[in-house]
């Protein structure tokens, strides 16, 4: 490979608080990112990173790429710009789930909505870290911080089902800590066509510390997770012995080898499904009832918006007579004064 | 009756209706071919928020003025010498306007008591109501004249209904001798592909609307305006929106860059993103964001990616963009910000024009935040104005405002077509040369302007971002650092003033009075002014299309007079402007904030007033 994740590093001092979850998000972007260059055949300069305002917002200048770091929010309107205007360019984005979900929710769903080739990162720490511990539109029912100091009464919103019900076409889930399942995720999620959501959950040590523990504790992750690969059975469990069957409209934990379920039982994982209901109900998996689903959840091909907008442009210029400002201003209703 | 012919230098005429009944169209056909028959013309349409408001009532009445002549015409008039009023709402919100001289047109039909009821009228003759029964008067059946007129087309009711602005389209073509081939031209491009069924009806409509016009035997006087003597040259009629973007796809032209423009749909901006939709042949994208943050923040990414970016919009929208023109001017990106100022505050009068964005414009963000600002002076000037805020937005790295308003954004006025060729190239400075590692905020010594990488070019990566940065792009919270910084963005758009051409006077370059004005004014002011001369006063004047920076010869030419009238359309935003960077001068204000343009005649009796 013509770079290495070194290529990607700037020389800028990282500032995140140690143990913070950011760290290995960003090691997996960087590993992620020479694969990706190799796959599209693009150089270093034609990736660009940009971020809102919040923790995870500092990412862009720790990565030795073009970058942006917007304001508080408006990251994704900028990502739009730059990839409509260029649309050659690979568009990466950091933000966290203040930043897209509450005050940028408005261009979030928009982006997805329009499916522009971007790379959305959606950094999840369900708090406000950088304002110092203030509830999230992501922080759970009940969640006590220092703006709810008798527990929010608010509930609060799932990417992935925010993503799919706005016919997101590429929706993936990550714990930070699995860096190598996530620079698999984010390598995906660069190729892709379209706009790509990876909700990364992370783990804010300083305000919210644990957040995700309930199912990225070693004890019992692997029973409380599941990672999902496109053509695999979604077979999860320490003993690998459980698995996920539609039981009705539903879904539903079985354990292999109990009742007469065999392997073959076990729903296979399929990312280019159209049915977006069984990719909603994957993504909405929670513990204690189901294991929360990591990787690729939907990889699904649709028109963008950056492709669209390039060939409307091509096929009005080929029909047009107009073909510079001369032509245009002598055009149409005119008159001639002698 | 054999009617006169009279020979007219000027007339104003304002057709007025319903707001579904086709006034805006009525009269911009007449407006475009008056245009094509040689005559200067301006025109002003006036029409409420309402897309179909409360039918036949006062606030559904929509208007549409134009001023035609042989002469030079700046302005759509302030008094009308002839009023179509379709309706009797249309009679009683404009009978303010006419001349004592006007000869007043309208529908008989509309004028029964169920009509003049809606429109408030307490008895039955609402010319004595309103005290103009010595105006001439012409009552007119016309919605019946239309039904006759197209009894035999096989439309149905309504269809023909809708003809009927047709028909006084064609009374008013006979009273002004206008040719009315540029209509059935009309008629056949609009109707002809998808409608061909409507030709022939509305061909008939006009025609029979001609013609009992000239057989009525009611109408006194007819009038000829000779085509005026304009400068040799190919012509076109255009709109203030229309002019910016068509100004601004020939600074995409002269630079080579595509043009972006992100934009969410406003009152009365709406039609430049209209506009520049329709040319994707010449390079042109346009993005109708989600909101009007995401318009400028979609512009703000385009340039940094190497556009011409910009974004269009009106008051409230500026209000809404005012962080990310911070983000513009933090990052030195060069974007155009296209202002069409409507009355507020708030949504306030969204189809009125006024001046009121100035402050905001020039002090509503937060932090020391310049921007270069810049105003248009009329709707063909709006071409040269967005062409050089673009100019200077790419050559100096700064967001530039222009702003321009609903008169003229809406308003039109004949348009000498320019040749391309006449026009500079745009030179933006891109980084070519480096050592080591680029350093994206260090300055050209003499402009204070940084360089221009765009992703794709390698070497150059580099971060920008709304944090304050040293030269080398490094973030930076340094005291020192940051006062450097606000310094130097600072002088940056003051240095604009070095490229800005120099303020000219109207009239002599020194005495007693000199009005001061800016923006869309300037047609009423510069009339004013010639009217105040001609009744032999001392009176000169300067016009300001650029201001912040202020042309360079400001202060001096301001110390050679005795008073300083600042005029303009808001309580006082550029006088107090003035007062706060030329604190040495004493500001005399006129001022109007009322949703509407000035009339020359007040600003006559304004200047007359402080003038020796």
């Amino acid at each position: 490979m013509k770079y290495t994740s070194k290529d990607f590093k700037s020389d800028q001092e990282v500032r995140w608080c140690p143990g913070c979850g950011d760290h290995a998000v960003l090691a997996a972007m960087q590993r992620a990112m020479p694969r990706v260059a190799e796959t599209l055949g693009y150089e270093k300069e034609r990736f660009v990173v940009v971020s809102g305002i919040g923790c995870s917002s500092r990412l862009p200048y720790y990565m030795d790429t073009y970058g942006f770091h917007g304001i508080h929010g408006r990251a994704t309107a900028i990502s739009t710009g730059i990839k409509v205007a260029n649309p050659s360019l690979n568009v990466w984005q950091a933000c966290g789930d203040g930043d897209a979900l509450a005050i940028g929710g408005n261009h979030f769903i928009h982006a997805v909505r329009r499916n522009i080739d971007i790379n959305i990162i959606l950094f999840n720490n369900q708090i406000y870290g950088l304002t110092k511990g203030q509830y999230s539109p992501t922080s759970k029912f009940g969640a006590i911080t220092k703006t709810s100091p008798y527990g929010t009464v608010e509930h609060p919103f799932n990417p992935g089902s925010l993503v799919l019900g706005a016919k997101g076409t590429f929706f993936a889930r990550g714990l930070d800590t699995d860096l190598k399942l996530n620079e698999e995720i984010l390598y995906y999620a660069a190729t892709h066509n379209g706009t790509s959501v990876v909700e990364m959950l992370t783990n804010c040590v300083i305000f919210n510390d644990g957040a995700h523990s309930a199912i990225s504790d070693r004890a019992y992750k692997e029973d409380r997770t599941i990672v999902l690969r496109h053509g695999r059975k979604m077979i999860f469990g320490k003993d690998m012995n459980k698995g996920l069957v539609l039981d009705g409209l539903k879904l539903k934990v079985v354990t292999i080898g109990e009742k007469g379920i065999t392997e073959d039982d076990i729903l296979t994982h399929d990312v280019h499904s159209d049915n977006v209901g069984i990719h909603m109900m994957l993504a909405d998996m929670k513990y204690p009832d189901y294991p929360v689903a990591l990787g690729v959840i939907r990889d699904v091909q649709d028109v963008t918006y950056d492709g669209g907008v390039r060939m409307q442009a091509e096929q009005v210029t080929a029909k047009s007579k107009i073909r510079c400002m001369d032509d245009l201003l002598c055009s149409g209703s005119t008159w001639e004064v002698k | 009756m054999q009617h006169k012919v009279i020979d007219a230098k000027d007339v104003v005429i304002r057709f007025a209706g319903d707001s579904g009944d086709g006034m805006q169209l009525t009269g911009s056909l007449f407006a475009n071919m008056s245009a094509v028959y040689g005559n200067e013309l301006s025109t002003f349409p006036d029409f409420p928020a309402e897309i179909r408001a409360p039918h036949g009532t006062v606030s559904g009445v929509s208007g549409f003025t134009v001023h035609i002549g042989s002469e030079h015409v700046s302005t759509p008039g302030d008094y009308c010498d002839m009023l179509v009023a379709m309706n009797p709402a249309a009679l009683k919100t404009n009978a303010k306007w006419l001349k004592r001289t006007a000869l007043v047109l309208v529908d008989g039909d509309a004028f029964d008591s169920q009509g003049l009821a809606k429109a408030g009228f307490k008895g039955d003759d609402p010319f004595q109501e309103l005290n103009i029964g010595d105006r001439t008067i012409i009552s007119a059946p016309i919605s019946s004249l239309t039904e006759e007129s197209l009894k035999d087309s096989g439309l149905d009711h309504k269809s023909v209904l809708k003809c009927k602005n047709m028909f006084t389209l064609g009374m008013a073509c006979f009273i002004y001798g206008r040719p009315m081939e540029y209509i059935y031209g009309y008629l056949e491009k609009k109707f002809g592909k998808k409608h061909p069924e409507l030709v022939a009806p509305n061909r008939k409509v006009l025609f029979d609307g001609y013609n009992y016009a000239s057989n009525i035997q009611a109408i006194p006087n007819t009038y000829h305006i000779e085509p005026a003597r304009m400068k040799p040259g190919l012509y076109r009629n255009i709109t203030g929106n229309q002019a910016v973007a068509w100004g601004l796809m020939a600074a995409s032209e002269k630079s080579g860059l595509p043009l972006f423009c992100g934009s969410y749909p406003i009152t009365p901006a709406t039609a430049i993103l209209e506009e520049l939709a329709l040319h994707k042949s010449l390079g042109v994208t346009t993005l109708q964001a989600e909101d009007e943050i995401a318009g400028i923040c979609t512009a703000i990414g385009a340039a940094f990616a190497g556009d011409l970016a910009v974004t269009t919009t009106s008051g409230p929208g500026l209000s809404l963009k005012s962080e990310a023109m911070g983000l513009a001017v933090m990052t030195e990106l060069p974007i155009v910000i296209v202002d069409v100022q409507r009355a507020g505050p708030s949504t306030g009068i969204p189809t009125k024009t006024e001046q009121t964005d100035l402050n905001q414009v020039l002090y509503g963000r937060n932090g020391e935040c310049p921007v270069v600002v810049m105003a248009a002076h009329s709707p063909a000037h709006c071409f040269d104005a967005a062409f050089n805020a673009a100019k200077i937005a790419l050559e100096h790295m700064t967001p530039v405002v222009l702003l321009s308003e609903g008169f003229l954004g809406n308003g039109s006025e004949p348009w000498r077509i320019p040749s391309m060729a006449d026009y500079p190239e745009i030179k933006p400075p891109f980084a070519v040369e480096r050592e080591g590692r680029f350093s994206p905020f260090e300055r050209d010594p003499e402009t204070m302007v940084r360089k221009w990488a765009v992703p794709g070019m390698a070497g150059f990566e580099h971060r920008v971002g709304g944090l304050e940065k040293n030269h080398q792009g490094v973030l930076s919270s340094a005291p020192e650092n940051h006062e450097l910084m606000v310094k130097e963005r600072a002088e940056k758009v003051a240095r604009v003033a070095e490229v800005i051409p120099l303020l000219e006077i109207d009239g002599p370059e020194s005495g007693d009075l000199l009005v001061v004005g800016w923006g869309g004014t300037y047609g009423h002011l510069s009339s004013a002014v010639a009217q105040v001369r001609e009744a032999g006063r001392n009176v000169s004047y300067v016009h300001f299309d650029y201001i912040d920076p202020l042309p360079k010869n400001t202060a001096e030419i301001f110390s050679r007079f005795g008073k300083i009238f600042v005029c303009e359309l808001n309580s006082g935003h550029f006088a107090g402007y003035l007062r706060s960077v030329m604190p040495q001068f004493g500001y005399l204000q006129y001022n109007k904030v009322q949703g509407q343009p000035f009339l020359v005649q007040e600003l006559f009796s304004a200047i007359m007033s402080v003038s020796n």
